[in-house]
């Protein structure tokens, strides 16, 4: 049971992090790892910036509907 | 040959039923009032049947969607807006993305015709125009890089459909936001309550992103989390605030709430991103999740009683107090997100094919989204259907129809064929905390009555007022996001086409051009917004119709790309899939508009509308619902601009779909002369699973590939 519990909390977290975009750094930290083993890694700080001035520089990406 | 077991056919027979049931009691039942729980069983019984049948068709016999193939997120994944996003994030991501204000206000507007109508267009239009668009537009975009929807009209179609089709977003981005406003000022005007926990977010907002910013970057879960808990707490507080001695301050005229948001929208649209919008991107992103999923679970539990006409005089008559016209063609223009929206055409291609893991996934994605928006519409259709139509009538009639009191209203409600008493509709404000109900326009008010109702039954018939004010505000939160993200992108378009002309306004981040084309994109909206405002005959029941043939107008370009490239792609004999959706699309649409620009009936026809406020000029006399010589000339300015546009608009469907009907014709005669766009088949490295629970094979496969990104979930 808590076992199960534990389990389904887990999934949880892992699905807000995920859908809130809040696992981008990590994502992006893998990313950079496995196919530019030679580029220097982002603090996340810097990150974090470089993906909403993406968002400032082209509006469309993630637009919401009426 | 393939069986189907026992088992799964007698389920299906199951779901069949009770579909078939949920329709049977709603379209036999006269005179009697229906509970909900039909409406319900309608929809999810036919939309359980239309995916597990009409979308697994689409996804493997027409588009033949290929799970050997590497989608763009796989090819060019590039950690950010490229990268492979587990399908049932996505399908998260996708949902809030196409879902919005739009399917919460349309339905509530046509229940003037009843509810009927209503649900059948909804359901049936999902099922056989609305998701079918949005999942072949997502396949076809996911198979060209995801590019968007003006990059294909372009592409496939031609330069010159190209460009009519940017137009059309353009417009009709102006005209949402218009509308979007409208409804906002309408449900907060003269309320302190609600002006004052709307108010909140932006403080709040600014604090969310220089959290973010500043004190803890990327944490989004915790802060949207203090974020919530302020909102609500600001939604506690504006109850104190409307009753002390503050209240004066927060009690807006509509015309001071015009000036606040056009001065808002366009200051937040020149604030960097990180500062407002993506905090409140954030906050009205759990917001809605989350109404939408409390609502879901209301009318579930409360399962409340439909009071609202199977179909009312209204359908027939053409005279409605809320929009003029009959049910043919308004009904469909009226409802378009929910049951067939063009702007989601704008997300399926762009934003999610970027994201989408494996080609097999469109069905679950595409289809699946639209099938959960169109339940939020029933939804929506159901809270207003559960409120007394007398009260339903005087908060959707024009100011100018209702009269200001509470007796004038009841009499003008007589007049429609419904009975409510003054103390009623005095007692439905005073429920609510609110000073007056009397012509609510725009649907969120409407929505949030019924919506208090629904959640206050839950809640043991107390905190009506709270709700209210709760539905208000989420409804409030999400459309003044669309308002800044919206000034956005109609600022990049715009800046996109004035490059052209003086090349310092292509470079986005030169400050002048921004400001100038900012300026120039909420002006616009602000016009149609200050109109809507100051038009004596109404304003949402002018502007609503103008913002219907201008989605579907989108809708009509979606699927004429949609039809060109199933006709290129060598499935011909499929190309009714979106071909019969596009010719009901481009009927409704074309008979909508022609009906706008030519009717006789000045409630309906502009130019009809605009001669007879222009003779009474002329004759030096004033025409209710028109008070003065000034209110006389708005209608004619208005009228004039509405009419030119809705003939505008009807063109640009007309040049699209002729263009894109010269192109089939060509390829069918001669199929070497078109070339198809597609990107090249690469072999895809990776598994997962096609649906939201991965099948017995899936399972076996992924257990196979032991290096594909382990999800919690499919391996269990």
């Amino acid at each position: 049971m808590t076992a199960a519990l534990r389990r389904a909390a887990r999934w949880m977290r892992w699905y807000v992090r995920e859908l809130t975009d809040e696992s981008a750094y990590e994502r992006y930290v893998a990313h950079v790892r496995k196919d530019h083993p030679a580029a220097t890694v982002p603090s996340r700080r810097a990150f974090e910036r470089m993906r909403t001035d993406r968002q400032e520089s082209d509006p469309r990406q993630g637009f919401r509907c009426c | 040959m393939r069986t189907a077991n026992p088992k799964s056919i007698a389920l299906w027979s199951v779901v069949a039923l009770v579909g078939a049931a949920g329709w049977t009691v709603l379209a036999l039942s006269r005179d009697e009032e229906v509970s909900a729980a039909w409406m319900v069983a309608a929809a999810l019984g036919s939309y359980a049947i239309a995916y597990r049948f009409y979308s697994k068709f689409i996804a493997y016999k027409v588009l033949k969607v290929d799970k050997r193939r590497a989608t763009p997120a796989e090819r060019l994944d590039n950690g950010i807006d490229y990268h492979p996003t587990d399908r049932r994030v996505l399908l998260g991501h996708h949902f809030a993305a196409i879902a919005g204000a739009g399917p919460l206000v349309g339905p509530v507007l046509a229940a003037q015709m009843g509810y009927l109508p209503g649900t059948i267009w909804i359901i049936a239009g999902v099922i056989f125009a609305g998701a079918v668009q949005d999942m072949v537009v997502l396949f076809f975009s996911t198979r060209r890089d995801g590019r968007s929807l003006g990059q294909m009209a372009r592409d496939e179609i031609g330069p010159f459909g190209g460009a009519a089709a940017l137009f059309a977003a353009f417009a009709i981005m102006i005209i949402l936001l218009g509308v979007l406003a409208l409804v906002i000022v309408n449900a907060l005007a003269e309320s302190p309550w609600g002006t004052f926990s709307i108010a909140m977010t932006i403080p709040i907002a600014l604090f969310m992103g220089f959290y973010l910013r500043i004190l803890r970057p990327g944490r989004v879960s915790e802060v949207s989390l203090i974020g919530v808990s302020l909102l609500l707490f600001a939604l506690i507080a504006g109850r104190w605030v409307a009753e002390s001695s503050w209240a004066e301050a927060f009690t807006l005229a509509p015309s001071t709430l015009v000036i606040w948001l056009v001065a808002y929208g366009f200051i937040a649209s020149i604030l960097p991103v990180w500062m407002l919008l993506a905090p409140r991107d954030y906050l009205s992103t759990f917001m809605k999740i989350g109404t939408i999923v409390l609502l879901a679970l209301g009318v579930i539990i409360t399962l409340p009683t439909l009071k609202m006409d199977p179909v009312t005089d209204f359908a027939s008559r053409g005279d409605g107090p809320v929009f003029a016209g009959s049910l043919f063609p308004f009904v469909f223009i009226t409802i378009a997100c929910g049951a067939l929206s063009g702007f989601h055409a704008l997300i399926s291609s762009g934003t999610t094919p970027k994201m989408i893991q494996k080609e097999t996934q469109v069905r679950m994605i595409g289809y699946g989204s639209m099938l959960m928006e169109s339940a939020v519409a029933i939804m929506a259709l159901v809270a207003a259907s559960i409120i007394d139509p007398g009260l339903y009538f005087a908060m959707n009639a024009p100011a100018g129809v209702v009269g200001d009191t509470v007796q004038e209203a009841s009499k003008a409600v007589a007049g429609f064929g419904y009975t409510i008493s003054p103390e009623d509709l005095a007692q439905a404000a005073k429920n609510v905390e609110e000073s007056s109900l009397l012509s609510r326009t725009g649907g969120a008010p409407t929505l949030a009555i019924g919506v208090s109702e629904i959640f206050s039954k839950v809640t043991g018939g107390s905190l009506k007022a709270f709700w209210y004010h709760f539905a208000i505000m989420f409804e409030a939160l999400f459309i003044l996001t669309a308002l800044d993200a919206g000034t956005r992108v109609g600022r990049f378009m715009l800046q996109d086409m004035l490059g052209n002309v003086y090349k310092p306004f292509k470079n986005i981040s030169w400050k002048p051009g921004l400001v100038i084309t900012s300026a120039v994109v909420t002006g616009l909206w602000g016009y149609f917004l200050w109109v809507g405002v100051h038009e004596p005959l109404g304003g949402i029941n002018q502007l609503f119709p103008i913002f219907g043939i201008a989605n579907q107008l989108l809708a009509a370009v979606a699927l004429a790309v949609c039809t060109t490239l199933l006709v290129k792609s060598g499935r011909l004999k499929w190309a009714w899939i979106t071909g019969i959706p596009l010719a009901w699309d481009a009927t409704v649409t074309l008979t909508a508009s022609w009906q706008k620009v030519f009717s006789s009936d000045p409630r309906v026809g502009f130019f009809k509308q605009r001669s007879i406020y222009q003779d009474a000029i002329d004759d030096g006399k004033v025409l209710p619902p028109a008070k003065s010589m000034d209110d006389m000339h708005t209608v004619v300015t208005n009228s004039t601009v509405d009419g030119i546009l809705s003939a505008a608009l009807a063109l640009l469907i007309v040049i699209v779909i002729a263009d894109a009907i010269r192109i089939c014709v060509r390829h069918v005669r001669d199929p070497l002369s078109s070339k198809l766009s597609e990107a090249p088949f690469v072999e895809s490295k990776t598994v997962a699973p096609a649906g939201l629970f991965a099948t017995k094979e899936e399972k076996t496969e992924l257990a196979a590939a032991s290096t594909a990104p382990a999800a919690p979930g499919d391996s269990s």
